[in-house]
């Protein structure tokens, strides 16, 4: 029952999200929003897997969303666009990615690991930009979206938006699983304390890795979901400034828990968005609201209940 | 992300907001136009998106905020440069603001990103900036129009330029990125003598001393290159400070009015490739920049001058449908005749829907109250058409 | 390539060496010894920057905007640190990580809001703006050899600041050991905030004397900012001497790569491919140079912590 109650929030979240195109949002626009949010927080999710799971904080996983997203361009160019190939293509090209990164990265820790997830992100920036044939850096425009079993079921906006929320939650359950298993203790055990993990047996190195290889694999269905929403793909997804967004996602929800990254990705995009109808200078309100959560909210937004049930004990 | 400004109503959003504020007698007539402009408004380039909606909204006014006799309102949407972000807000403008047709874009990367949100949503979008020669080619597309240009072509005007000069051995230096490497074929299309060497610099790089080095050591008759924005001043003023001047600087869309601010006097005498200079004598240019200067306080730029063409040649079409934008093909022809008076003389639309325009070679000047501009020396290119609208098998709408 | 061209590359790398090292000194210093994670130290270098855009316009002098940056700089830094950042001390990166972003934000958005979007422009001082012939055509900007001058002049300074006065000592124990140095009865908030304050000092120094080379822009930081991680992650984290060192590696790294790059590739590949891919290339090298000096050396070529 106690477990239970800890998935409230994401539980709650989420149906939110799948009622939510019939309680007055399922406006064609209102459901383009919703569904770079709900793929921009499944990326959030995944990377939450590495930053509360695993200690592991990456500067670099919309490289990940960007191996999912260039494989949906390289297969649309070969005029290959059915989803059940180009799907788990996209997957195993993000995870191959992780795999052979993370098996320098893991090494390292701390800031170290920020840094070196960072220079390989940029590589793989760099390497997209060079890609003159999908459009370097002027990006690629998809012809269409992929299709499934022949049908042109992703251009259907109420169709995506629940193929979105499918593969967020998705996401979520499957981090959520890897969390509760021995497998995320084992993770949790070398977070806290990597000699003692080591002093008990565990070597924390393939452990971190496959989390790595997990979450990159994530990413890289998102990506290949984000192609599809937006059509077009370009270098600027993999930008470190992307890698830093996801990254300010999960911190903003907090990292207590998964639903921490769910309620810091929607709570980003749609701050984003509301505060950019107010003011030509809207940045600078988002940047002092930035600063003002983390001054004010240490557990980030999903901390805010218990915070409140704190001062209310107080007071 | 769509910052709002009807004209008229709630003008007090940053751009010279008392000039705009109008009587609203019109409005009860007809529900009015709707136009969305997008320009990149944040980030190292946003001193190009400024010049396109100042430009534009300076039209607007001169227009007395009616296009073709409806009302209209303005909607300023800022792409950030991020395409995604672009992509998200320009669907909104189209589904939820129901904007009637989507107006601006300053990059190409941009551009294609929007291109087919925006036209397989039967709304016309013209590009007042970026004109990357795909869709002037084989992706030319009956919803879409340019007042600008193809890309290449400013570039090919100075490579027209450099062979008529008659230099022999020119240096290439561009970014690396797709613009940069279509600046370099776009310059070999024209120039036939011999191209010494290529540089392709990071699109992020600041400092040019490496490469000013190299461009020493290799002696050219003249340097052709396209360093967009803030790279333009860095090079500009870096290619002074090495004594590289005496080395003609053959450019475009490196020395204009938005960059010259900040390059000043290392900038005159610079030559660039170009469609418009505020010199233009020409009665529209003449009230254009008159006006663009008294009411921004700064000199316009080309970005400026085809945004203001736009709310003109938005006008026209307009006018010419009777105020009717629903029927797609008659305002396609409307504004395919495009029947209004361009900044720059001579202007028609080709059968891709490119402009026929002619094409200047342009010097860097100091005018007599300090401010700088680039001043036309004479025309390259006579009432062109691009290279690329053969390609173009126009699809009927 | 002649040994002339090659000797000219070689100073264009130090003095990017030399700009980087002022801006990662200052973030080397305040992540060793304060623990604190300021991705909003390039902001710092932008500030200084437009501080002396706005002191030349005001004076027509460099060296008087010069002057009137540096203690403008600093008061800003010791503002940013009064409003925001002592609050985060006790916090752990990440809270740092978001909070300095969303001062980046303000302050990116926040110098556009003032003086527009558009670059500003510099004047070169009148003494500096000729140069000294190095080749034929070429002359290497006095300035130039200035910057580089004063940037060693600087290292020099702080060398001796560091390595010989008390602060520099209470400054050195607290990046091998911070909590040591507290429990000793040192005043750690204070030999924080003039750690920082210092530092805001040197990446505003930075920025004034780019100014008038570079162009003076919203997000001038932001690139910058990441090389200088790259610089004191190479370098050892707290580490002066590491941050030099690595700040001249990356400029050297940076500048050579980007010229040789090309001929190098060319004796593969075609040249129109060797172009690109070299350019590509050259532009990854860094990363590349600190993936693998973190995968070799994970603390950097001169770690500081005790661990």
């Amino acid at each position: 029952m106690r477990a239970l109650k800890a998935e409230l929030p994401a539980l709650l979240l989420l149906g939110v999200l799948a009622v939510a195109p019939f309680a007055g949002f399922g406006e064609g626009y209102v459901l383009t929003l919703m569904a770079r949010a709900m793929i921009l927080a499944m990326a959030a999710v995944s990377l939450s897997l590495l930053v509360g799971g695993a200690g592991l904080v990456s500067m670099g996983h919309a490289a990940m969303m960007g191996f999912g997203a260039y494989a949906v361009v390289i297969l649309d160019d070969a005029r290959i666009v059915e989803a059940h190939v180009v799907l788990p293509v996209a997957i195993l090209a993000a995870a191959g990615f992780a795999l052979v990164t993370g098996a320098v990265a893991v090494r390292t820790s701390g800031v170290h690991f920020i840094m070196i997830t960072l220079a390989f992100g940029q590589m793989a920036f760099f390497t997209a930009t060079s890609l003159a044939g999908y459009g370097g850096d002027d990006g690629y425009t998809l012809y269409a979206r992929n299709t499934v079993a022949g049908g042109r079921l992703l251009e259907n906006k109420l169709a995506f938006h629940y193929v979105c929320l499918g593969a967020l939650a998705a996401a979520w359950l499957l981090c959520r699983m890897l969390l509760a298993s021995r497998f995320g203790r084992v993770l949790r055990a070398v977070k806290g304390n990597p000699m003692r993990a080591q002093a008990l047996g565990f070597s924390p190195y393939p452990y971190r890795l496959t989390a790595y290889v997990i979450a990159g694999a994530i990413g890289g269905a998102a990506g290949f979901l984000f192609a599809n929403a937006t059509e077009f793909v370009a270098p600027a997804y993999i930008s470190w400034q992307r890698s830093g967004e996801l990254l300010f996602m999960v911190i903003l929800g907090g990292v207590a828990g998964l639903h921490g990254a769910l309620i810091g990705a929607l709570g980003f995009v749609l701050l984003e968005e509301w505060l950019s109808h107010q003011w030509e200078h809207w940045r600078i309100l988002f940047g002092v609201l930035l600063i003002l959560a983390v001054l004010f909210l240490p557990n980030g937004l999903s901390g805010i209940p218990a915070q409140v049930a704190k001062g209310l004990r107080r007071g | 992300m769509t910052m709002r400004i009807e004209l008229g109503r709630r003008a007090a959003l940053g751009l010279g907001a008392s000039a705009l504020a109008m009587p609203l007698v019109a409005r009860a007539q007809a529900a009015p136009v709707k136009v969305g402009l997008v320009a990149v408004l944040t980030g190292p380039q946003a001193s190009l998106g400024t010049h396109l909606r100042d430009g534009f909204m300076l039209g607007m006014r001169h227009l007395e905020n009616r296009l073709g006799g409806r009302g209209a309102e303005v909607l300023v949407i800022d792409d950030e440069l991020r395409p995604d972000a672009a992509v998200t807000k320009v669907r909104a403008a189209i589904e939820r603001d129901r904007c009637d047709v989507i107006v601006g874009v300053v990059f190409s990367n941009i551009l294609a990103a929007i291109m087919r949100p925006v036209t397989e949503a039967q709304t016309f979008l013209i590009s007042t900036n970026a004109g990357p020669s795909p869709f002037a080619g084989r992706g030319c597309n009956p919803f879409f129009f340019a007042t600008s240009y193809v890309n290449d072509q400013n570039h090919a005007v100075m490579g027209q330029a450099a062979q008529d000069a008659g230099y022999r051995r020119v240096m290439i230096m561009t970014p690396n990125y797709q613009a940069g490497r279509d600046a370099a074929a776009g310059f070999k299309s024209r120039y036939r003598g011999e191209v010494v060497d290529e540089i392709y610099t990071p699109l992020t790089q600041l400092d040019f001393s490496a490469e000013l080095a190299r461009i020493a050591a290799a002696r050219p008759d003249a340097l052709f290159t396209f360093m967009p924005g803030g790279l333009g001043v860095n090079l500009v003023r870096q290619y002074r400070q090495a004594g590289l001047g005496n080395i003609p600087f053959l450019s475009a869309f490196t020395v204009d009015e938005a960059v010259l601010p900040a390059q000043g006097d290392a900038a005159v005498g610079f030559f660039t490739g170009t469609t418009w200079t505020p010199t233009l004598p020409n009665e529209q240019n003449a009230r254009f920049v008159r006006d663009f200067e008294g009411q921004f306080n700064y000199v316009p730029a080309s970005y400026a001058a085809h945004a203001y063409d736009s709310a003109f040649l938005l006008d026209s079409a307009i006018r010419r449908t009777g105020g009717n934008m629903a029927d797609k093909g008659a305002l396609r022809a409307a504004i395919k005749a495009a029947d209004f008076r361009s900044v720059r003389g001579n202007f028609a639309f080709g059968a891709n829907h490119f402009p026929v325009q002619d094409f200047w070679l342009a010097k860097v000047a100091k005018r007599a109250d300090g401010k700088f501009q680039t001043e036309h020396e004479r025309k390259v290119f006579d009432n062109v058409t691009d290279p690329f609208a053969a390609e173009c098998r126009m699809p009927a709408g | 390539m002649s040994t002339t061209l090659l000797l000219v590359q070689g100073l264009n790398g130090l003095q990017l060496g030399i700009l980087l090292f002022l801006i990662a000194a200052g973030l080397t210093l305040v992540f060793g010894v304060m623990d604190f994670i300021n991705l909003a130290h390039g902001v710092q270098y932008m500030v200084g920057a437009y501080f002396a855009a706005f002191f030349a316009a005001q004076t027509g002098s460099f060296w008087l905007a010069l002057l009137l940056a540096l203690p403008a700089a600093l008061l800003f830094g010791l503002l940013l640190e009064f409003l925001v950042f002592r609050h985060l001390y006790d916090r752990d990166h990440m809270a740092q990580v978001l909070a300095t972003f969303g001062v980046i934000l303000v302050l990116n958005q926040g110098v556009k809001m003032v003086f527009g979007a558009a670059p500003l422009q510099v004047p070169l001082p009148d003494a500096l703006t000729g140069g000294i012939r190095v080749m034929e055509g070429l002359l290497y900007p006095t300035y130039r050899l200035a910057i580089i001058a004063g940037g060693l002049a600087t290292a020099g300074l702080l060398w001796w600041l560091v390595e010989r006065t008390k602060v520099g000592m209470l400054v050195r124990a607290g990046a091998t050991n911070a909590p040591m140095v507290a429990a000793l009865g040192v005043d750690i908030r204070r030999l924080f905030m003039v750690v920082f304050g210092f530092g805001a000092m040197l990446a505003g120094f930075a920025g004034v004397l780019a100014a008038p080379i570079l162009s003076v822009e919203p997000g001038m930081g932001d690139n910058l900012l990441i090389l200088a991680f790259v610089v004191i992650v190479i370098g050892g984290i707290g580490s002066i001497r590491g941050a030099f060192l690595a700040a001249l590696l990356v400029g050297l790294v940076e500048t050579l790569g980007r010229s040789l790059m090309p001929d190098l590739m060319r004796l593969f590949l075609s040249p129109s491919e060797a172009r690109q891919v070299g350019a590509a290339l050259s532009s990854m090298l860094i990363y590349i140079a600190m993936a693998a000096i973190l995968a070799f050396r994970p603390a950097g070529l001169f770690p500081v912590r005790a661990s």
